[in-house]
């Protein structure tokens, strides 16, 4: 079935092959999912890789995104520059980091910095206020919310610096077994 | 205290700004946050930042509601001069995230690692950290382009010397951008020039790394044909995002439940089905004629079928002959292997159920120790806040569902902090164990009376036997059972009502441990019946067909009233739901679940008597399948309780091994070694146990001579005799003793090292707080100083303010 296709040379589908966590099959229905979101941009012809770029409205409307609250910091997690705007490759990455088969670590990496709204290697009190009102849709009262928040950080800061660095992140992934199952997009 | 700070020149401010960040300078920019900083300082292409919050006076804020908790909490780090913020953003551990050379260096650590311990597994669950090590690898603190493509370089060669798979799982593990991981790939994979001796070594190592590849690529298009084999992905990722993981993980249980009944089908097949099939026994009687009842009952003209016991043959298949039979020719083909039946049956059953063991026992502790570890109890905020949100979940409603769980969810757990102190009265404690004995004690009186219905309608029909005309009334004794099985759990949830327990995730364990007593000793009671009473009453017939018909029957009836549950349970529930204007009803994992494992016991236990039950039971689930599905996605609503997906799944698959798999192992050993086979039908006939078939076989070999004598002789010392079972014992007992030593001396060290994680932080703290105080007393005396300059010589007020 690989060889009637001629969207990627044979190499690209093997190099994606290898660095993601999906067969071949699974990266030409992926291709055709990106293709979808916008089909007078995306070319059917990969070959000489040209550097399209998918706008993050676009990506937003997706129906496996459409309705997670952290659809927006997703986006700018994997994306180059930060903006949302996705290429092929940073498609593929994301979902290959929320696909069933990544490993713990590799899902805890991209978690920290997706829970990291300030982009500051940290995450501080207010990158945790602003989880928690995503979390509840703004539904909970702002004393609750920050009282949520110092929870957080005692149970989880090990350095007690009122932040939580990807160590103290990755301990505490450690001990939640769901997390697996939860940090996981189907598609 | 004379405290000497020396702070190193970064390399960065030298083209910019002053070589010491403390002097002051009229260009310096004042920078409030690590944020700003640090999009300074990274070296990445022009970066739009479109959609990022507003700058953040949350840090500041933050600092001040945290502070109050530690001695020596940092202050706000809008407190600190800019100076400072610069140190402090060029601080190793900043560097994460920010710096591929950092991952860089970090991987190739790792892989360095990993190719010293050569036969080391890969690094599942090892929780490393991503602070580069300094000690191990002298990391300067910028990342020049120079150094990264040092460390690049280093990498890519210890990469080329991982085998391929170990390769494989490393580069798809790397928290890099997809772009970096197809350079490093194609550096790798360029096979190593002028390293090799040329020559034969090296069209070796040319023709290993091809064969390799080859390798690597049957296993990659191997696993492509097993996904494509996987079923209901589509169905699964809908329901998935209907009702997210907790729902899921039923559906997966029932694919788990497929995947085992296949494992023990095929050597069945392989060895019993096929075999009798190709060398068919002669008919035990007339055939009687095929009528719709045998779907059902099982009996008529399945009897004397490969599906039965009876059918299969005690001597020895393809035989070449002796002698002329009746003064005949032997066929001319007499070259073939002879096949001797009886112990082909024991020796398939036995291994299948070993497989089967060994498969169960596996899977429950790797669950285990995906879903327990230590301390996993402890930090429910962090847990909830970042692992709750359940991504699969593409539903409006249902991700509004979930934002309405995780709220309840938050406030449950903020309640029950503030509420620690408040203790019940010793009344109300009294009052609330009371009624929870109460509710216990009616619910075990329900078992009871179900088991006493089941044993008195059993002796009933033992006493007035079934007529062969009346085939139907064989329903009668299954048809109870699954009526009891189906109207006692209802009773069941209605007596849970009564006791209100404060944990969602103890009423379901409470609830499914009622359930499970109530199946266990109902199909204890059975197994009685049949291998105590039945054996003895049927004395003439062929007792074992008879069983294996029992089990067929309670199969499909229980099939046919999990269908009757679902309409009635979930579409007629609906239906009155709507009329009362309440939602819809939820989808009972706890109950369906044990359904299911209420029926693969029974497939177990009728392995021994109906090797074709497998095949049955895989029907049903898949049946089943569909039928929930549809069933659920018309019917029910997400459940509103949280649900952990992944201890639940362990309590599932530990029920199916530890009631479920050994009590059948427990019926199976039994029926194997005390029970009389009936002399009529089947492999055993005219022996006294089935388990003398092999010591028969046994004996045979002892006479044949010694050069089989080891098998007689393992046998005896080794199976017959008691002593080597108690030395087992008392290894395993060892064995888990010192295992139980070694988590405590883990737990521990890990005690030791969360302190030492504190007491790392109040350093740092201090050290901040420190170069903080240097750097403004630097500040001022240059302020100071400046002032002098500017304002024409002052009095010795002045002088001495500086």
């Amino acid at each position: 079935m690989g060889n009637k296709q001629t969207v990627f040379t044979h190499e690209q589908l093997e190099e994606y092959q290898d660095c993601t966590f999906f067969t071949r099959k699974e990266i030409m229905r992926l291709f055709y999912r990106y293709q979808d979101l916008a089909p007078q941009l995306v070319p059917l012809d990969y070959t000489s890789c040209p550097d399209v770029k998918v706008p993050y409205e676009l990506i937003g409307t997706m129906p496996e995104l459409k309705d997670n609250p952290f659809r927006q910091r997703i986006a700018q997690v994997f994306s180059e520059d930060g903006d949302g705007h996705m290429t092929l490759d940073n498609f593929l990455d994301m979902f290959s980091v929320m696909s069933e088969m990544a490993p713990r670590d590799l899902k805890a990496y991209y978690a920290f910095k997706i829970y990291d709204f300030n982009n500051d290697d940290y995450i501080c009190m207010w990158d945790l206020e602003q989880t928690v009102t995503k979390l509840t849709r703004g539904e909970l009262s702002a004393e609750e919310v920050s009282l949520v928040c110092e929870k957080v950080l005692d149970e989880a800061d090990g350095d007690h610096d009122g932040r939580l660095s990807l160590e103290d992140f990755q301990n505490m992934i450690l001990r939640a077994p769901d997390f697996l199952s939860t940090f996981h997009i189907r598609i | 205290m004379a405290f000497v700070l020396h702070v190193p020149q970064a390399p960065e401010d030298q083209g910019s700004r002053e070589p010491s960040p403390c002097e002051e300078s009229e260009e310096s920019e004042l920078h409030f946050s690590f944020h700003q900083l640090i999009q300074e300082q990274s070296r990445g292409p022009g970066e739009d930042r479109l959609e990022l919050p507003p700058r953040a006076p949350g840090p500041g804020a933050a600092g001040a509601a945290a502070s109050h908790h530690q001695a020596l909490q940092a202050p706000e780090p809008a407190a600190h001069s800019p100076a400072t913020l610069r140190i402090l953003a060029s601080m190793p551990s900043r560097t994460i995230g920010r710096s591929r050379g950092a991952i860089i260096s970090q991987f190739y650590n790792r892989t360095v690692r990993l190719r010293r311990r050569d036969s080391r597994p890969a690094l599942r669950g090892l929780g490393r950290s991503a602070r580069p090590s300094l000690r191990l690898y002298d990391l300067e603190l910028d990342a020049t382009a120079l150094a990264e493509e040092e460390k690049r370089v280093l990498l890519v060669k210890e990469l080329q010397g991982l085998p391929l798979a170990q390769r494989g799982h490393m580069l798809r593990g790397m928290p890099l951008s997809l772009a970096e991981k197809r350079c490093l790939r194609e550096e790798t994979r360029a096979p190593r020039r002028s390293r090799g001796r040329p020559g034969p070594l090296a069209c070796c190592s040319r023709l290993r790394y091809a064969c390799a590849l080859a390798l690597h690529d049957l296993g990659l298009a191997l696993l492509a044909g097993l996904q494509a084999l996987a079923p209901w992905h589509y169905a699964l990722k809908r329901i998935g995002g209907q009702f997210g993981s907790s729902v899921l993980s039923y559906f997966l249980f029932l694919k788990t439940l497929l995947a085992f009944n296949v494992l023990l089908l095929l050597p069945l097949l392989a060895f019993l089905v096929g075999v009798q099939t190709a060398f068919p026994p002669a008919p035990r009687g007339p055939r009687p004629a095929f009528t719709g009842l045998e779907l059902l009952t099982g009996g008529g003209c399945f009897t004397d079928t490969v599906m039965y016991y009876g059918h299969y043959s005690n001597g020895t298949l393809n035989q070449p002959c002796a002698g002329p039979p009746d003064g005949g020719q032997c066929a001319p083909e007499a070259a073939s292997l002879p096949y001797n039946m009886p112990l082909a049956y024991l020796f398939t059953t036995g291994t299948a159920f070993f497989i089967t063991c060994l498969t169960l026992v596996y899977s429950m502790s790797h669950s285990f120790g995906e879903s327990y570890r230590v301390g996993s109890t402890l930090g429910a905020h962090a847990i909830t806040v970042f692992c709750s949100w359940d991504h699969k979940v593409t539903q409006k409603w249902a991700s509004r569902l979930q934002h309405d769980n995780i709220r309840t969810q938050l406030k449950e757990l903020l309640a029950e902090w503030q509420l620690q102190g408040g203790r019940q009265s010793l009344c109300g404690r009294l009052r609330r164990a009371a009624l929870l004995a109460l509710v216990w004690l009616l619910c075990l009186g329900i078992t009871l009376g179900c088991t006493v219905a089941v044993y008195t309608f059993s002796e009933h029909l033992i006493e007035s036997p079934v007529r062969a005309d009346r085939e139907a009334a064989l329903l009668a004794l299954p048809l109870v059972v699954c009526l009891l099985n189906l109207g006692a759990p209802y009773l069941f949830r209605g007596l849970a009502a009564l006791e209100r327990h404060d944990s969602p995730v103890l009423e379901v364990y409470v609830a499914v441990c009622r359930n499970l007593i109530l199946k266990m000793v109902t199909l204890g009671i059975l197994c009685y019946h049949w291998l105590g009473r039945r054996v003895a009453t049927l004395q003439g017939q062929c007792w074992e067909d008879f069983v294996g018909q029992e089990l067929y029957r309670l199969t499909v009836l229980d099939f046919l009233f999990a269908l009757l549950d679902t309409l009635c349970g979930e579409l007629g529930w609906r239906l009155i739901s709507e009329r009362l204007g309440r939602g819809k009803p939820e989808f009972d994992i706890a109950r369906n679940v044990l359904e299911l494992i209420h029926g693969q016991t029974l497939a177990w236990l009728g392995v021994l008597f109906s090797p074709l039950l497998p095949a049955v039971q895989m029907v049903k689930l898949l049946l089943l399948f569909y039928v929930k599905k549809t069933s659920l996605l018309a019917n029910c609503q997400a459940p509103r309780r949280p649900w952990l997906a992944s201890h639940m799944s362990t309590v599932f698959i530990s029920l199916l091994c530890f009631p479920s798999f050994l009590g059948a192992a427990i019926f199976l050993c039994y029926a194997v070694w005390q029970v009389k086979p009936s002399s009529l039908c089947g492999p055993f006939r005219g022996l006294d146990s089935m388990y003398e078939a092999g010591k028969v076989w046994v004996r045979r070999l002892e006479r044949a001579g010694p050069r089989v004598s080891w098998l007689p002789w393992v046998h005896r010392y080794l199976v017959e005799n008691t002593f080597p079972v108690y030395l087992l014992s008392a290894l395993l007992l060892a064995i888990i003793y010192l295992n139980i030593q070694v988590v405590k001396g883990q737990r521990e060290v890990i005690s030791l090292l969360k302190e030492q994680i504190s007491n790392e932080g109040e350093d740092k703290i201090f050290l901040i707080n420190k170069l903080h105080s240097v750097c403004e007393r630097k500040e001022r005396s240059g302020a100071g100083r400046t002032q002098e300059v500017a304002v024409p010589p002052a009095g010795p007020a002045d002088h001495r303010e500086a």
